[in-house]
């Protein structure tokens, strides 16, 4: 069947639904923003003292420009990408690290699976920030590549939960009794007969996991913790904050970061909405 | 007590136990992980920042050396670090030599607890009863409208939205104060004006939280509702006669209330994390915005003890919630 026609069947059995397709749709758009925007962009622009600093949204700067002196919307089109950046790479790391805990612990059982689940448990419950104040305050050096592994670190255990669950409930499906019958070894019925079953729950935990990430590296940012010599939204954010540019009014400041995270966060959330319906058929029904 | 409420009871005891083992041998290991002398790093660090030109340097040496003990075996200092903190040293602020942490934290301790029960509170029940709502058949239109604005609300993290409340009723419309949690002018007493000078501080900080949150916990006891509405004893209830209230509350969202207090706590770390945020955007006198002002000025012995004091924290308010959930289900307290 070509991809056009699973497409098509598809939407007919209202599979993919219209929030999928939105979410999707604004995440892709972010995304394309970030790979064409700096073709029609100055670069230099986004460093200090380019531009005339504090300028409302004009024809010249159509998003304004700050008190140090850089254009809104240069700022905007480089800061996205990396921030996006961190979020995608604390995603792979997260989900990776997340799949294999979750695996050993629901594939041996045991001691692995105790010590997996209790440790996993202890550090969901716990405030994600307050760790990763205490790493991000002791990194020498902050870059957005070690601000996306220092979030990395804290983002596994939702997918850990979940495989393992998952891993559980699928072993004592009849068609692993069957290839387990037939002689295929645990390996074997591993790679074959259960990863190809998890497949959703991995695409499902990948988009909470960049979600949850970049969350956590905007708060970290805001906080002052981020890598202060790059561009990302956060940072753009946290120099707004140090200007107290809410109490002076400089609303083109603070506003299009914002709306450009929500614009993320509802992306990401939708398509997650949407992901359920399309890899859950019960729910389409209700 | 039955034994298995018993056993249920220490479990739950056990897992808060090895939350504060796991977040104090976190906050021990951290900086002796790392390469290089912590001291030496620390004083170049607070140096470098050049906020603090009034402290004594040595001075600061000397806690650090005398706090650290980097002198003796990892065991040793490990044992030292745990005796430290039954005896509730937690070391001094060097922002404010000689203060202890300990008054600090202690200070800022009961605004950030008042903030976030109350939000928590009105944010999960108003939500809970929204929710509940919007799987009921019999609901209005008017109510079913708010689904996308209630979506918004829990994609968008809610520290950006206390930017936004900030602009609107604290530089536009002027009515409600933009920072602080009372008047810099006013001295605390316990009379009418201060408390109500304090109400008014902590609404627009409040409202942030609750909006945020609001969302989430209405997201998903609409989806809770939905299953048990369509439990057989829902049925069952309606076609003895029983009013349709009756049947909302004692049948659909006692039910559904279990798996949203489960919820509650799996979701308290992250909103705990995200009312430090809004404390700091709205420079809230809580550990929030001691956290922030702790890593501004590199006062390190002030961010581990912020950090402790946030995981010990929730670690109890989630035994407090696991101490309710037997009132809420009785197959656990049998």
């Amino acid at each position: 069947m070509s991809a056009f026609a699973k497409l098509r069947r598809g939407l007919v059995e209202r599979r993919i639904s219209g929030t999928l397709i939105l979410g999707l749709s604004i995440l892709l758009l972010i995304v394309l923003i970030s790979i064409i925007g700096p073709l029609f962009v100055d670069a230099h622009n986004a460093t200090v003292g380019a531009v005339t600093p504090r300028r409302p949204p004009s024809a010249q700067y159509y998003l304004g420009t700050d008190s140090q002196g850089r254009d809104m919307l240069t700022l905007l089109i480089y800061g996205t990408p990396n921030t996006l950046k961190m979020g995608l790479i604390a995603g792979f790391i997260g989900v990776g690290l997340g799949l294999v805990f979750g695996l050993l612990a629901g594939n041996f059982g045991g001691i692995v699976d105790a010590v997996i689940r209790i440790v996993a448990d202890a550090l969901l419950t716990v405030p994600a920030i307050a760790i990763l104040v205490i790493i991000a305050g002791n990194v020498d050096r902050m870059t957005t590549n070690v601000m996306a592994l220092v979030v990395a670190s804290l983002s596994w255990m939702f997918t850990t939960r979940t495989i393992r669950a998952q891993v559980l409930t699928i072993r004592e499906r009849s068609y692993v009794e069957v290839a387990r019958v037939n002689g295929e070894g645990a390996l074997e019925i591993l790679f074959r007969e259960i990863m190809p079953n998890l497949l959703p729950f991995i695409v499902a935990s990948f988009v909470g996991t960049v979600g949850s990430a970049i969350l956590a590296v905007i708060g970290l940012e805001a906080l002052g913790l981020g890598a202060l010599e790059e561009t990302t939204l956060g940072n753009t954010i946290y120099w707004s904050q140090q200007s107290a540019a809410v109490l002076r009014g400089y609303w083109w400041w603070w506003g299009p970061p914002i709306v450009v995270i929500a614009l993320i966060f509802l992306g990401l959330f939708l398509t997650s909405v949407g992901f359920d319906r399309f890899a859950n058929p019960k729910l389409s029904r209700r | 007590m039955s034994r298995e409420l018993v056993s249920y009871f220490a479990k739950r005891f056990g897992q808060l136990l090895l939350i504060v083992f796991i977040a104090v041998s976190v906050n021990f290991l951290i900086p002796r992980l790392l390469p290089g002398d912590p001291v030496q790093t620390a004083i170049a660090k607070l140096q470098a920042s050049g906020a603090q030109q009034s402290v004594d340097v040595q001075a600061v040496t000397n806690a650090y050396r005398a706090k650290y003990g980097l002198d003796q075996p990892m065991l040793a200092q490990y044992v030292n670090y745990w005796r430290d903190l039954f005896r509730l040293d937690l070391g001094v602020s060097f922002a404010n030599f000689p203060e202890t942490v300990t008054t600090k934290l202690l200070n800022a301790l009961p605004w950030s607890l008042g903030l976030l029960a109350v939000a928590t509170l009105v944010a999960f029940s108003v939500g809970s009863i929204l929710g509940a709502l919007l799987a009921w058949p019999g609901t209005g239109r008017g109510i079913r409208a708010l689904v996308p604005g209630l979506m918004v609300l829990t994609a968008v993290p809610f520290y950006l939205l206390a930017i936004i409340l900030i602009y609107l009723f604290a530089v536009i419309w002027k009515i409600l104060p933009p920072a602080g949690g009372m008047d810099t002018t006013r001295i605390a007493r316990l009379d009418i004006g201060t408390v109500l000078d304090v109400l008014r501080h902590a609404l627009l900080p409040l409202l942030a939280i609750i909006l945020g949150n609001v969302g989430f916990w209405a997201l998903g006891m609409r989806s809770q509702m939905v299953s048990v509405l369509g439990e057989d004893y829902i049925t069952f209830a309606e076609a003895k006669g029983l009013s349709a209230w009756r049947v909302f509350f004692w049948y659909g969202m006692r039910n559904a209330m279990l798996s949203q207090v489960t919820a509650l706590a799996l979701a308290m770390g992250s909103v705990l994390s995200g009312a430090v945020l809004v404390e700091v955007i709205f420079n809230y006198p809580g550990l929030g915005s001691l956290l922030y002002v702790a890593i501004r000025g590199q006062d390190y012995f002030v961010i581990q003890g912020v950090v402790l004091m946030l995981i010990v924290a929730l670690a109890g308010l989630l035994f407090i919630v696991d101490l309710i959930y037997p009132l809420l289900d009785p197959r656990i307290r049998r």
